[in-house]
């Protein structure tokens, strides 16, 4: 078996020992939970919900204004405490529902109700999967029912699983994989369901020998579902460089995966879409890594989404010494946190916590060794964009492609004079963008 | 309020590369050429490679003082510089020349373009070029002092190994030039008479394969320059393919230490992945022209500032294509 990869890219210091063999334990919330009424770039969502209403497990208390209908779900019983802004891990204060918990976890009426998907209808299973609440676990929060009701659905050639966790510390997604291989599998089965032609390639990180075995002992019966060992190179997590590192084919930015026959799908995501379409749960759980060198005991939590950050930090633990630094995410993609008192989305991944600030460098003078060029997955120039956005100079930023740049961090990762790259690709971004309105 | 935590956009960690340690592995990565060079020479080598990085570290200090900038924690790139230059005499230059060379090299070539990253010329290599063109004789004094190999230790030491060894006065290129037999082992080893760093080739591909190793050079500059140089001598060296002709012109004259060390300064070479194959493709048959056409058979400094001029234009012609995009697309 090959361990292909996607171009460029180092391997990066992983730190995922310190949770690789924790077992995943449950957590139960205490006190307030939040719900931020945006889950996901740009799409602000309704309460249903007012003050002093009675709220169930599994209960809609939200739904996005946009077209997706994206759904915002309690993951506890109690009463709703208040409707006001609350700050938000997309950063900045945002509107949320805040559930005072009951304790007593009661539940929806048609909660939890097992069926056969093969019995199910296109539209069912989508419906049920809306009805969850279930948006892309990996990062994006692109709502899943979108993506899967895609019109030309015998057009999909591949699903492509991601089961890699490139990014440094978090080991979420790789120890669900491992504790539910099962329902990844039957996961991928409701997804061939919907796409005829489709063949599913669980595509896993050689970093992780026992989540490898557990599957492919299941998966000899299985001729449309296949196993590919890569290496974890990150940011192999990005759609298109997964598509490449797995078929070989190359996609512009410009071209959804979709549209060329392609899904890419969290491997978390796959376990809720079977936990929403099989057993009847929807998007209320999911699992988070607290670790770092400031954590006591660097745990893996199956945590209630809206549970605060300090309530997971107290329950691995608490910490060592105080922080200096806490990151909800990954630390090559994570955002850095100014305070505890956040609630965890579906999009959290990781909490790390760090006793000492490694990004407190200050930039030195480039000095042209083209290491960012060398690791750029997208194949452009790090260093001569951010130069030119810096200059704002809008009309060579886009001649040299930075409109096609991922955000993956990697060039100021490498950058031995600490430059911040990607944060100046990022303005000129925006300053594109700005002149595009004009 | 004392319970916030620092914040900062997302990567939150850096790799171990810095210009320091980067600095500090070439300036190892030198070190075998050095010690032989010593070896070879004995003490004046030594004293000449010291007051070469002495001067270029004192004129980097000075020139910033002068200019009142702040005096940060050296990162290395001087002294590198300072080894490079030295490396690149006779062990027979007087004193004051690497002095020269070192002030040049930092004061004009690299400081007054706004130091490190920004000056287009190899300051190692101007330095060299500056030398050649004001002081050739002294440059090209390469006389041994026989001693005889029936000589006390200190003397050894004092002279160095190729005093002891009857080794012919001339460079092997001037021998080669002059028609005189190839000792193709003694040019690789370093029996063999020329500027202080480039005899031998085995303590230069020592150093070299510690650079590959810590990833701080690739093997795009080198080997392109020397493949494309080994073609151009033999297709136009009059002896054609003559493995030992050509392996003669590869390990002498400095061209490994060239091509490892000097093509690959970042500053000066190309940052596009397939411009430094241009690059290293130009330099070798730039090379080439010198060997074979040129008067000057160490026509290697020469060669590498050139290369180092055109590099704005090799960058623009080899702009990486972006993952997944065909053409290059031209937004008006």
């Amino acid at each position: 078996m090959s361990n292909a990869t996607f171009l460029g890219g180092f391997k990066v210091l992983d730190g995922k020992k310190l949770t690789k063999n924790k077992p995943i334990t449950s957590l139960k919330p205490l006190g307030e939970l939040v719900f931020p009424l945006s889950q996901y770039n740009g799409g602000v969502a309704n309460a249903l919900v007012s003050k002093g209403d009675a709220v169930l497990v599994g209960q809609i208390i939200g739904e996005s204004s946009d077209d997706y209908k994206t759904n915002i779900i309690s993951s506890v019983s109690g009463k709703v405490k208040a409707i006001e802004t609350r700050l938000s891990p997309t950063g900045g204060k945002i509107e949320s529902i805040v559930i005072e918990n009951d304790d007593k976890y009661e539940t929806i009426e048609n909660y939890g109700i097992k069926e056969d998907y093969k019995g199910l209808t296109k539209e069912r299973i989508i419906e049920k999967i809306r009805n969850a609440g279930i948006i892309g676990l990996g990062g994006a929060g692109f709502p899943s029912h979108i993506k899967l009701q895609y019109e030309k659905a015998n057009e999909i050639k591949y699903i492509i699983i991601n089961a890699l966790e490139s990014d440094m510390f978090v080991t979420s997604d790789s120890s669900s994989t491992e504790s539910y291989s099962d329902k990844v599998i039957e996961g991928a089965k409701i997804l061939l369901h919907l796409f005829e032609n489709a063949k599913v390639i669980i595509a896993i990180g050689t970093n992780m020998p026992n989540a490898i075995k557990l599957i492919e002992e299941k998966l000899i019966e299985e001729d449309r579902v296949e196993i590919k060992t890569l290496r974890p190179n990150y940011p192999i997590g990005e759609e298109r460089q997964m598509i490449y590192a797995v078929t070989k084919r190359k996609l512009p930015l410009s071209t959804l995966p979709i549209k060329a026959g392609y899904i890419v799908n969290n491997v978390s995501t796959i376990i809720a879409i079977f936990d929403a379409v099989a057993l009847g749960i929807p998007l209320i759980e999911r699992v988070v890594t607290v670790t770092g060198d400031a954590i006591k005991e660097p745990a893996n939590f199956r945590v209630r989404i809206g549970t605060s950050h300090a309530e997971i930090i107290e329950a691995a633990g608490g910490f060592v010494t105080e922080p200096k630094k806490v990151i909800s995410g990954g630390l090559m993609s994570g955002k850095a946190l100014y305070s505890l008192e956040l609630p965890v989305t579906g999009l959290t991944n990781a909490i790390v916590a760090f006793v000492s600030d490694e990004d407190s460098y200050s930039a030195m003078p480039c000095i042209r060794c083209g290491k960012c060029i060398e690791v750029c997955p997208s194949k452009i120039m790090p260093v001569e964009l951010a130069m030119l956005a810096e200059r704002e100079d809008s009309k060579a930023f886009i001649k040299l492609n930075g409109l096609e740049c991922i955000e993956c961090g990697y060039c100021t990762f490498i950058c031995p004079s600490k430059r911040k790259l990607l944060q100046s690709i990022k303005y000129g971004k925006v300053i594109c963008k700005n002149k595009n309105k004009k | 309020m004392s319970d916030m935590y620092n914040v900062s956009y997302a990567p939150h960690i850096t790799s171990n590369y810095s210009t320091r340690n980067i600095m500090q592995d070439v300036a190892i990565a030198l070190i075998p050429a050095s010690l032989f060079g010593i070896y070879n020479f004995g003490l004046r080598a030594l004293m000449i490679l010291m007051i070469s990085v002495l001067t270029c570290v004192m004129t980097e200090y000075l020139f910033l003082k002068f200019s009142k900038k702040p005096i940060t924690k050296s990162d290395y790139s001087e002294v590198v510089t300072g080894m490079l230059i030295a490396l690149n005499l006779s062990a027979n230059s007087p004193l004051w020349l690497p002095v020269i060379g070192g002030v040049f090299a930092i004061w004009v070539v690299k400081m007054l373009y706004g130091g490190i990253g920004q000056n287009f010329m190899n300051p190692a290599m101007a330095a060299r070029c500056f030398l050649l063109i004001s002081f050739p004789t002294r440059m090209a004094n390469y006389a041994i002092e026989s001693i005889g190999a029936n000589t006390n230790l200190i003397n050894k030491m004092y002279y160095g190994a190729i005093s002891v060894d009857s080794i012919s006065g001339a460079t092997p290129l001037a021998g080669l030039k002059a028609g005189e037999s190839i000792k193709l082992f003694d040019m690789f080893i370093g029996n063999i008479n020329g500027t202080i760093g480039e005899t031998s080739a085995l303590a230069i591909l020592i150093g070299a394969s510690y650079l590959i190793y810590r990833k701080i050079i690739t093997l795009r500059i080198p080997l392109s320059y020397l493949v494309s140089f080994a073609v151009f001598i033999a297709v136009f060296g009059s002896k054609g393919m003559d493995l030992n002709f050509i392996f003669a012109h590869i390990l002498g004259g400095g061209l490994l230490l060239a091509a490892f060390f000097m093509a690959t300064d970042y500053s000066t070479s190309p940052i596009t992945p397939n411009g430094k194959v241009i690059y290293g493709i130009l330099l070798g048959i730039l090379s080439g022209v010198f060997r074979v056409y040129g008067a000057s058979p160490e026509g290697t400094s020469y060669v590498i500032i050139i290369g180092n001029m055109l590099v704005p234009f090799i960058e623009k012609i080899s702009l990486p294509k972006p993952f997944g995009k065909e053409k290059i697309k031209d937004v008006e």
